[in-house]
C-alpha cells in the first residue's frame, strides 16, 4: 500500500495559487505511485489562467471595437456633414441590477462550494482510516445553489433581452444595441461553459470520482466563475458608462 | 520521485482508434498535425500554379475548371492565402514539430493537458474541412483574400463567394481561433509546469523557446481574431453597422450604414502582424538548435537570443499599423509605426549576427537539415531587408497592393518558414519515425528550392516596384505592363520547377519512412533530451525514468571533455562550458 501524502496542506485553503517553478519543475519530490493531486491542481490553474487571459482579450477587442465604434463619425449625405448615429439603449436597468446581484449571489456560493471541496479533499485520507470519524460535517449543497443561482442569472439575462425587445431595440437597431446584445449575449455564452464545468463537477461526485479529483474541477470551476462575476460587472459599469 | 504515471495519467492505448486516430499521445498528435499541414501545402501549391499559370495563359481552358474567370482567381488568391497561412505556416511548425518535440525536450512525458491537445488538432481538422467545403457551396470561394478585408467580406451580395463560401470561411476561421487557443494554452503550462529537475529556463532549447512564445502570441492574438470574426458574421447574417459604411451594391443600397472597414482593418492586423511572428519564431528556434549541432559550436548568445525572441514576440504587437499607412492614417501615427516597425529590425539583426557567430569557425557538418537552417538565415535576410523597405510610409506609397508585398512576406514569412518546417522534418525524422531521410535526394531537393524560391521572388520585387499590382487576374492586355510579361513567365516556370521539386520530398519521406535505413537514438549526435531516449521514443517517453538536467542545450565542442558534445543528462561533473 501507498504512503498517502496529502497534496495540498490545510492551511493552503483559500490562500493565493501556488506558483510554478522557476527553476525547473516536474517532479516536486511527493508523489509516488499515488496521482499527485497538487501538480494537477497548479497545472489546472495555470491553464486556468491562460484561459483567463484569452477570454480578456476577446473582451478588450470587443471594448476598442466598441469605443472605436461609439465615436465615429459618419457622413450623412442629406445634412452634408459628418454626424455620429451612436443611439442611447433604454437598458433594463433594474432587471440588470437584479441580475447582478444574483451573479454576485452565485459567485460567493461557489466560493463556499470550493472552500468545501477543498476542505474535504484535505481531510479525505484521514477519513478513509478504518474506524476515525471527524463528526458529521454539515453537507451544505453550495454547488447544486450556485447551478441553480446561475440558471438564475441566464433566465433573468433572457428576460432583459426579451424586455430590449419590446422597448423596440434589436441587434440592428443602433449600433449601441449591437454592442449592448452582442456583449451581454457574449458573456452568456462565457458563463455557459462554466455551467457546463459546474455540472461536470456536480457528476464528478455522483460518479465517486475521487474527492481530490473533483476538488480540482471545482477549484478551477470557482476561480473561472469569480471572473465571470467581475467581468459582468465590467460590462454592466461599460454599458452605463460609456453609453 | 514521481514516477511518469504521476503526470501521464493515460495508459498506452492498444485499439487503433485510440491509438492513431483520437490519440491522446503528443507524439501521435504532432504527427497528425504533421500530415494534416502535409495535406494543406499541397492544396495551397496547387491553387499557387494555378493563379501563375492563369496569369501568363489567361484564356487557357482547363480539363476540369474550364477557363479561370477573376471571381475564380480571387478565390484562389483567398484559398491560397487562408490555407497557407493557417493550415501550414501556424499548423505544421507549432502544432507539429512543436507538439511532438517541446515535451520531449522539457524531460515531459506528455503535454499538460493531452485531452485538451487531441481536442484542438481534431478542431483544426474540422476547420480545414470547412474551409474547402467553401470550393463546393454555390458561388465557391469567397474572393476577399487572407485578410478578409470589408465590406467586400462583410456584403453577401457583393459578389460570388461572398454569400455562403465567406460565412463557410468565416466559421473555419473562428474554428482555427478557438483550436489555436487550446493548443496554446497547453504549449504555455506546459512548458512552465512539466520541465524535468533541472531544466531552468536559461537550459531550455531555443526551439523550446520558440514554441513558448509563439504560444503566448497565439493566446493574445487568436482572441482579437475571434472577436473580430464574431462581429463579421454579425455584420453579414443580423444586419448591424460595425464594418460597412452607406454602401450601394449592384445599385441597390444596403441596410447598412455608420460603420467603419478600418475597425476591421485594425481588429484583423492586431492580429495579422502577431500571426506573421507565429510562422516564423518557430523557424527560428528550430534553425538555431541545429546550426549550433551541425556547427558543433555553441549558440552564439544563448541570452540574446532568447531576448531577442521575447522582443520580437513583443514588438509584434506594437506594429499592426503599418499595414494600414495606405488606408488612411493620420501621418503622426504612421510614424509611429513606422518607427517601432524598424525597431524590429533590432532584434532580428541580433539573432541574424548571432546565427552567423554560431557558424563562423565551426566544424560545419553539412547534411541536410543544416542546409535547410542555412537556407532559413538566406531567407530570412532577403526577405527581411525589404521590410524596413514597406516600413516607411513614403515608399509604401508606391509599393503597397504591388508584387512588391508578396515577394517581400513570400520570402520572409512564407517559405523561410517553410524552410523551418523542412529542416526541422529532416532533423527530426529519425527520431520520430525510426529511420534516416536520404541525404541525396535531401540535398537535391534543397538546392531546387532554394534556387527556385529565389527565381520566383526576387523578381516579383521588380514587377511591384514596375508598377505590376497584386490581386489583378488578368494583365496581359494592359500596355504599361506588356514590358513585364517575359519576366511574369520566368516566374511561372520557376514555380512550376518548384512545385515539382517538391515530390522528391514526399518520395523521399514516404520512402524513408518505410525503407529508410535504421536511425540510432542519437544520430546527429546532438545535446538535448530527445536524443537520450529511444527512437522512436516510448510511449511516455522516457521509459519510466524521469531525466535529470543538468547542463545547457548547447554543450559542444567543450574543452576536456570525452566526445565533442555534452548530453543535457550528462552528470554534473562532466566539464562543460
Amino acid at each position: 500500500m501507498a504512503i498517502y501524502t496529502p497534496s495540498t496542506p490545510v492551511d493552503d485553503i483559500g490562500q493565493k495559487p501556488p506558483v510554478p517553478p522557476t527553476t525547473g519543475g516536474g517532479d516536486d519530490g511527493r508523489g509516488g505511485d499515488v496521482p499527485d493531486y497538487g501538480a494537477r491542481l497548479r497545472r489546472a490553474r495555470l491553464g486556468l489562467i491562460c484561459a483567463i487571459a484569452t477570454v480578456g482579450m476577446v473582451f478588450i477587442s470587443l471594448t476598442s471595437a466598441y469605443i472605436f465604434r461609439r465615436g465615429l463619425p459618419t457622413f450623412d449625405g442629406s445634412v452634408n456633414s459628418y454626424v455620429r448615429d451612436w443611439g442611447r439603449v433604454d437598458l433594463p436597468w433594474a432587471l440588470l441590477g437584479v441580475n447582478t446581484l444574483i451573479l454576485l449571489a452565485s459567485s460567493v456560493t461557489m466560493e463556499l462550494a470550493r472552500r468545501k471541496a477543498a476542505r474535504q479533499a484535505a481531510l479525505a485520507p484521514v477519513q478513509s482510516i478504518p474506524g476515525v470519524s471527524l463528526g458529521n460535517e454539515k453537507s451544505f449543497p453550495w454547488l447544486g445553489i450556485t447551478v441553480l443561482l446561475g440558471l438564475s442569472f441566464l433566465a433573468g439575462q433572457w428576460l432583459a433581452w426579451m424586455e430590449l425587445h419590446n422597448r423596440g431595440f434589436y441587434v440592428n437597431t443602433n449600433p449601441s444595441s449591437s454592442f449592448a446584445f452582442l456583449l451581454t449575449i457574449a458573456h452568456a455564452v462565457h458563463l455557459g461553459g462554466g455551467m457546463i464545468a459546474l455540472l461536470w463537477a456536480a457528476s464528478s461526485s455522483l460518479l465517486h470520482k475521487p474527492l481530490e479529483a473533483r476538488r480540482i474541477v471545482v477549484d478551477i470551476t470557482a476561480w473561472y466563475w469569480h471572473f465571470m462575476a467581475v467581468l459582468w460587472l465590467y460590462i454592466f459599469a461599460l454599458l452605463g458608462f460609456a453609453r | 520521485m514521481a514516477t511518469p504515471a504521476t503526470v501521464h495519467s493515460h495508459a498506452a492505448p492498444q485499439g487503433f482508434i485510440r491509438k492513431y486516430v483520437f490519440s491522446l499521445d503528443h507524439k501521435v498528435i504532432g504527427i497528425q498535425y504533421f500530415f494534416l499541414a502535409l495535406t494543406a501545402v499541397w492544396v495551397g501549391m496547387i491553387l499557387s500554379l494555378l493563379m501563375r499559370v492563369h496569369m501568363i495563359w489567361p484564356n487557357a481552358v482547363w480539363p476540369v475548371l474550364g477557363d479561370i474567370k477573376p471571381e475564380t482567381y480571387l478565390a484562389l488568391v483567398t484559398m491560397h492565402g487562408t490555407i497557407m497561412v493557417f493550415f501550414v505556416l501556424t499548423t505544421a511548425p507549432q502544432g507539429g514539430f512543436g507538439n511532438y518535440v517541446l515535451p520531449i525536450q522539457i524531460g515531459a512525458p506528455d503535454m499538460a493537458f493531452p485531452v485538451l491537445n487531441m481536442l484542438s488538432f481534431w478542431t483544426t481538422f474540422v476547420g480545414f474541412v470547412v474551409l474547402l467545403a467553401a470550393f463546393f457551396v454555390s458561388g465557391g470561394a469567397p474572393l476577399h483574400g487572407w485578410t478578409g478585408y470589408t465590406p467586400l467580406s462583410a456584403l453577401p451580395s457583393a459578389g460570388p463567394g461572398e454569400g455562403l463560401g465567406a460565412d463557410l470561411w468565416i466559421t473555419s476561421i473562428a474554428i482555427f481561433c478557438v483550436a489555436s487557443l487550446m493548443g496554446a494554452l497547453n504549449f504555455i503550462t506546459t512548458t512552465l509546469d512539466l520541465r524535468a529537475k533541472g531544466m531552468t529556463l536559461m537550459r531550455l532549447p531555443l526551439t523550446v523557446w520558440s514554441w513558448f512564445i509563439t504560444a503566448i502570441l497565439g493566446l493574445l492574438a487568436f482572441g482579437v481574431l475571434l472577436s473580430a470574426g464574431i462581429l463579421l458574421l454579425m455584420d453579414r447574417n443580423l444586419g448591424t453597422s460595425f464594418y460597412v459604411p452607406l454602401v450601394v451594391v449592384n445599385g441597390i443600397q444596403m441596410q447598412h450604414k455608420g460603420g467603419s472597414p478600418l475597425l476591421w482593418q485594425h481588429l484583423f492586423w492586431f492580429f495579422g502582424h502577431p500571426e506573421v511572428y507565429i510562422a516564423i519564431l518557430p523557424g527560428m528556434g528550430v534553425t538555431s538548435q541545429i546550426l549550433s549541432t551541425f556547427s558543433r559550436k555553441p549558440i552564439f548568445g544563448y541570452r540574446a537570443m532568447v531576448y531577442a525572441m521575447l522582443a520580437i514576440g513583443f514588438f509584434g504587437f506594437m506594429v499592426w499599423g503599418h499595414h494600414m499607412f495606405m488606408s488612411g492614417m493620420s501621418p503622426y501615427s504612421a510614424f509611429a509605426f513606422s518607427i517601432l516597425t524598424m525597431c524590429i529590425g533590432v532584434p532580428s539583426a541580433i539573432k541574424t549576427f548571432n546565427w552567423l557567430g554560431t557558424m563562423w569557425k565551426g566544424r560545419i557538418r553539412f547534411q541536410t537539415p543544416m542546409l535547410y537552417a542555412i537556407g532559413f538565415v538566406s531567407l530570412f535576410v532577403s526577405g527581411g531587408l525589404s521590410g524596413p523597405f514597406l516600413a516607411q510610409p513614403v515608399l509604401d506609397i508606391q509599393l503597397h497592393d504591388t508584387a512588391f508585398v508578396p515577394a517581400h512576406f513570400h520570402l520572409i514569412m512564407g517559405v523561410a518558414a517553410i524552410f523551418g518546417i523542412f529542416a526541422a522534418t529532416y532533423y527530426w525524422f529519425p527520431k520520430m519515425f525510426g529511420r534516416m531521410m536520404n541525404e541525396t535526394l535531401g540535398k537535391i531537393h534543397f538546392f531546387i528550392t532554394l534556387a527556385g524560391t529565389y527565381a520566383i521572388f526576387m523578381p516579383m520585387h521588380y514587377l511591384g516596384m514596375a508598377g505590376q499590382t497584386r490581386r489583378y487576374s488578368q494583365f496581359t492586355e494592359v500596355a504599361y505592363l506588356q514590358k513585364l510579361i517575359p519576366l511574369n513567365t520566368f516566374i511561372t516556370w520557376a514555380a512550376i520547377i518548384t512545385v515539382s521539386a517538391q515530390l522528391i520530398f514526399v518520395i523521399n519521406l514516404f520512402w524513408s519512412l518505410f525503407k529508410g535505413p535504421k536511425a540510432s537514438d542519437n544520430p546527429w549526435e546532438a545535446t538535448t533530451l530527445e536524443w537520450t531516449t529511444a527512437t522512436p521514443p516510448p510511449h511516455d517517453n522516457f521509459a519510466g525514468v524521469t531525466p535529470v538536467v543538468n547542463h545547457g542545450p548547447y554543450e559542444y565542442g567543450v574543452p576536456g571533455a570525452e566526445k565533442d558534445f555534452v548530453m543535457q543528462t550528462a552528470p554534473a561533473s562532466t566539464p562543460a562550458h
